[in-house]
């Protein structure tokens, strides 16, 4: 199976180790992987700051570059959920259709396309898993708790195949980190202290390591961890299941 | 209204912010356990759902069956363009019954009118019967939230307020005892009312009648004791028939708080003998809202609080930091409608987590329409000079893969060689609280052609 593999931004120029777990886990699950070499963003930042219009051509590349794909994956629920839902910005080409329907966030594949049932890996540690918003509300990648119905979520399902792990249970599961792209910087004040109260709920669990779907919430949250010196650290979700060592 | 400024004010006291969230988060955990108890809660929400879309598709029709109904029932019905308009009727029936003294149960829309300052520079005296609008009103302040008024009091200060407004003990603080106090100073003015005037839940096409829900029953005495019951209403309040009462009944009182009902539902069709009710249908921009398919469905809206209880940026900056009517995630889509730049700030008072729409009695895809009031209010150029040429470089760079793989590297190579005061000084909002993440000396793509692509 061949599979793009679509490095966010962000984790391309400041967490590279994201991106190496996330390619060694699917070449592991016995996916080929293309990383198409001008690849540059989604295009989320400026729409979500309100230019949309400012995003048109980075979206255009984005679809583009990764068209000729059947499977475009990326270690982040946000940026998966941008194609999927604003491309509709633009034209829909042949190219934008197939990329809106072919990008998958890493468990959303993991879970939908590969049915992975075993996990070659151990994490003997406590463990918070921060739901991100976008994932959970926008891929359904989980039930939300405002929802009824059935409860599932096909990160922690997967994160419960390696070995040793132990999960924290949550005050609040689902409550966003304030991270939100540019609302953390136009609104610091909320976004600090939604942050922090995140954490607070995290530590009061006992966790050790909290993870996530996406680098971006776990960047915000790893800021005020090593500004506070708290006694937790952050690991994307595609580190723990690729293996990686706290 | 500067709602990041008004928000950082907020956070300076952190026990009160912290009380504030947890206040509010309590309602929300409410609401949870209410929603658990109804089985078929999901489907109660996709018809509440598709009953609203359906009577927006066809307003004009309903508002129209409803007018016919209620003036054979014997209910003067007005129209009023705007909120102006709308104070004018008012003040117009009032007149007619030389009414002076006048009680108001909980109205969101005579808040959006701006009713009582216009009443009371008439010579009106108008007071709010609902407690916590009371609370409020006795504070010369306007609600900070939409069905629960005064919830950022603490007891201590409504026992401040009380002993200055109506003279109960000082430093007294027991609810119990200053409720007794506003009821018993409430109770007077109700007697001595001359009108009563009252917000409107729900309103039947099908009937002509109305329905009123309240915890207090205040709606109740004021409408009773006075001779004259003005009703006000939006024109989106509208619902087809009274059997669709009760989706929406289940729906409302539980998502609010919890509740499984109101403890008062009172219906209303028509005027008691002797006595006259009117009713002031009022659009206000409502019909411009109805013609814009983007954000048209947060028309459907019932005002439940929902939204505003579970967004954690609301319970951690406060209503009135919104400096709008109503505040929260539903006055984010909603006030941009009429003054798109005053509310300019609103629609990016959210991470757009989405816990809003998922929490919605009737589905209004709320942090959607923030997306999209986004769009709107950048588009009219309402946004900061910098953050356009921001985006705009932004934009240009991400579509050029070598600037951007050439503005990357250096970003980073800035970031390991510059002097931590250079990078933490006061122009970098990120870093007042946190510290940016370490840099490393290679990007993805630059590992990836080391050790994967042989050229």
């Amino acid at each position: 199976m061949e599979v793009a593999l679509f490095v966010p931004c962000y984790i391309d120029q400041f967490y590279p180790g994201v991106a190496v777990a996330t390619l060694e886990l699917l070449e592991k699950l016995g996916c080929s992987i293309v990383y198409p070499m001008d690849q540059t963003c989604c295009g989320q930042p400026m729409a979500n700051a309100g230019y949309e219009r400012h995003s048109l051509e980075t979206m255009q590349h984005f679809a583009q570059t990764f068209a000729p794909y059947d499977y475009i994956v990326t270690p982040s629920g946000s940026c998966a959920l941008h194609v999927r839902a604003h491309y509709n910005a633009l034209e829909q080409t042949e190219a934008v259709r197939r990329v809106r329907a072919n990008t998958y966030e890493l468990c959303q594949f993991l879970t939908d396309v590969l049915h992975v049932d075993r996990i070659d890996a151990a994490f003997p540690h406590r463990v918070g898993l921060h739901a991100s918003c976008h994932g959970l509300r926008g891929l359904r990648l989980g039930q939300s708790s405002e929802l009824r119905g059935p409860d599932f979520d096909k990160v922690r399902a997967l994160l419960e195949q390696v070995c040793d792990i132990t999960f924290v249970e949550l005050d609040r599961r689902d409550e966003c980190c304030g991270f939100g792209g540019t609302f953390a910087v136009t609104e610091e004040a909320v976004s600090v202290k939604m942050g922090r109260d995140r954490l607070r709920d995290h530590l009061n669990h006992g966790a050790e390591v909290i993870t996530g779907t996406d680098m971006s919430c776990l960047m915000h949250l790893d800021g005020l961890i090593r500004r506070e010196r708290l006694p937790v650290k952050v690991m994307h979700v595609a580190e723990i299941l690729n293996g990686s060592k706290a | 209204m500067n709602h990041p400024a008004a928000a950082a004010r907020f956070n300076e006291d952190v026990a009160r912010t912290e009380w504030h969230d947890q206040a509010l988060w309590f309602v929300r955990e409410k609401r949870d356990a209410g929603s658990r108890r109804v089985p078929e809660w999901e489907a109660l929400r996709e018809t509440a759902s598709q009953i609203k879309d359906h009577v927006l598709s066809r307003l004009d029709a309903y508002l129209i069956e409803f007018e016919t109904q209620a003036k054979a029932n014997g209910v003067h019905v007005h129209w009023a363009r705007d909120g102006a308009e709308h104070n004018r009727i008012v003040y117009e029936i009032l007149q007619k019954y030389r009414a002076t003294r006048v009680v108001k149960s909980k109205s969101m829309l005579t808040e959006e009118c701006h009713l009582n300052p216009y009443l009371e520079q008439r010579g009106i005296e108008i007071v709010d019967t609902d407690l916590g609008e009371r609370i409020v009103q006795l504070a010369d302040e306007s609600p900070s939230h939409i069905i629960m008024p005064a919830i950022h009091f603490k007891k201590e200060e409504i026992g401040v307020l009380f002993h200055e407004k109506l003279g109960t003990e000082e430093g007294a603080s027991d609810p119990t005892y200053l409720t007794e106090a506003a009821r018993k100073d409430l109770r007077t003015r109700f007697l001595a009312a001359e009108a009563a005037i009252t917000g409107v839940n729900f309103a039947i096409a099908e009937t002509g009648g109305f329905v009123v829900v309240t915890n207090e029953g205040n709606a109740d005495l004021g409408v009773h004791l006075a001779p004259v019951h003005i009703a006000c209403m939006g024109v989106e309040k509208l619902i087809p028939r009274a059997e669709h009462l009760g989706v929406f009944l289940r729906l409302l009182a539980r998502s609010a708080v919890g509740q499984a009902l109101s403890v008062y539902t009172s219906h209303f069709h028509r005027p008691r003998d002797g006595c006259e009710l009117h009713v002031v249908l009022v659009d206000n921009g409502r019909s411009v809202q109805l013609g814009r398919e983007a954000f048209r469905n947060a028309l459907k809206c019932i005002r439940c609080g929902a939204c505003i209880n579970t967004c954690p940026i609301y319970r951690r900056s406060g209503g009135h930091s919104y400096g709008a009517t109503v505040p929260g995630p539903i006055g984010s889509i909603l006030s941009p409608r009429n003054d798109p730049k005053k509310h300019s700030a609103l629609p990016f008072a959210s991470t757009l987590c989405g816990s809003c729409s998922d929490v919605c009695p009737v589905k209004i895809d709320i942090h959607k329409q923030l997306f999209h009031w986004r769009q709107v209010i950048a588009g009219q150029g309402h946004l900061a000079p910098s953050k356009r040429r921001a985006m705009r470089l932004a934009g240009w760079l991400f579509a050029r893969p070598r600037m951007y793989r050439i503005a990357g590297r250096w970003a980073r190579r800035a970031l390991r060689w510059l002097p931590r005061f250079l990078i933490y000084s006061r122009w970098n909002r990120w870093g007042r609280a946190r510290d940016l993440p370490e840099p490393p000396r290679y990007s993805f793509r630059d590992w990836y052609l080391k050790n994967r692509k042989t050229p």
